[in-house]
């Protein structure tokens, strides 16, 4: 094993140096708990693409959920037992004719509830800036070539909705249940810079 | 709550203003035409938020939808391909 140089001084940053300022002034003036924090930041990681692949898995097998959940995002995810509060979830179909893909290019805004921490790249001002400004390209540098002929929708969410793609069920799944399913749905699939995993991959 | 002035399928402008402040609507997309996507429903004036007041009565908010080839002139890919943003009703004006 390398050795770890664990001794050696690192100044605080900026922003790392305010936030512990903030943080234990809202400790002090008894504003919130040292456990609040630390509940707040466990649930934060509990968060995963998981809870997303659940969703789309649900739609793929059952059509009737899939309407649900094109109609109203955030009602079709309670069913599921998936609380997305203050979250007015917008669910994007990709069809033969259509890729969707989501940006925010004012910030960063994303489906949290569902796909856990953004991606670095989600939040680079690169991504945010040419996504829709030349979103073929970038999608090709994702590994995507999208068609000539599918329209590309990019959704750029600037104010109160949060956004997940609905990708094509991937063929060769025929009789698959939920879960077998799930397993083939990535994270960037859900955002629309990729497809799902082919069926033949191995986990 | 202000009532809404658009329905889906309405043609609409963005405005082509440059206020100062806290703004959700990009600055790409001012000026340009789109279609009404749908009606999100109201809510408060992320404007009037950011200035710690509260924001009411709620705006609507749209879903809008721009063609690439008419918000960038030099937009290289499908004719057919669009943008979808959302925007606040008092930022748009009938087309």
């Amino acid at each position: 094993m390398a050795k770890r140089d664990l001794g050696k001084y690192q100044p605080l940053s900026y922003f790392q140096l305010m936030e512990a300022s903030l943080r234990e002034l809202l400790v002090e003036k008894g504003i919130v708990t040292e456990a609040q924090i630390a509940a707040e930041v466990e649930d934060m990681r509990g968060r995963t693409p998981e809870r997303g692949a659940r969703v789309v898995a649900r739609a793929w097998t059952d059509a009737s959920y899939k309407e649900r959940l094109l109609e109203n995002g955030t009602k079709a995810c309670e069913e599921l037992g998936l609380d997305v509060p203050a979250l007015k979830l917008v669910v994007v179909e990709n069809t033969p004719q259509v890729h969707n893909a989501i940006v925010c290019t004012l910030c960063s805004c994303y489906p949290r509830m569902l796909l856990g921490i953004p991606p670095d790249w989600y939040k680079s001002r690169s991504y945010r800036s040419r996504m829709v400004r030349e979103p073929r390209a970038v999608l090709a540098e994702f590994g995507l070539q999208v068609p000539e002929g599918v329209q590309i929708r990019v959704h750029d969410s600037t104010a109160d909705m949060r956004y997940l793609v609905l990708p094509m069920r991937p063929e060769g799944t025929r009789g698959w249940g939920e879960e077998r399913l799930a397993a083939l749905v990535t994270r960037d699939s859900m955002i629309g810079v990729s497809l799902p995993k082919h069926p033949g991959t191995r986990p | 709550m202000i009532p809404p002035r658009f329905k889906t399928g309405d043609r609409v402008r963005v405005m082509k203003s440059y206020p100062p402040g806290h703004l959700r609507t990009p600055y790409y997309i001012r000026g340009c035409e789109g279609e009404v996507e749908r009606l999100c429903g109201a809510f408060p004036n992320p404007e009037e938020l950011a200035q710690m007041r509260d924001g009411l009565p709620a705006q609507p908010l749209y879903r809008v939808r721009f063609r690439q080839s008419e918000v960038w002139p030099d937009y290289r890919g499908a004719a057919a391909d669009v943008v979808e943003i959302e925007i606040y009703q008092h930022w748009l004006e009938p087309a």
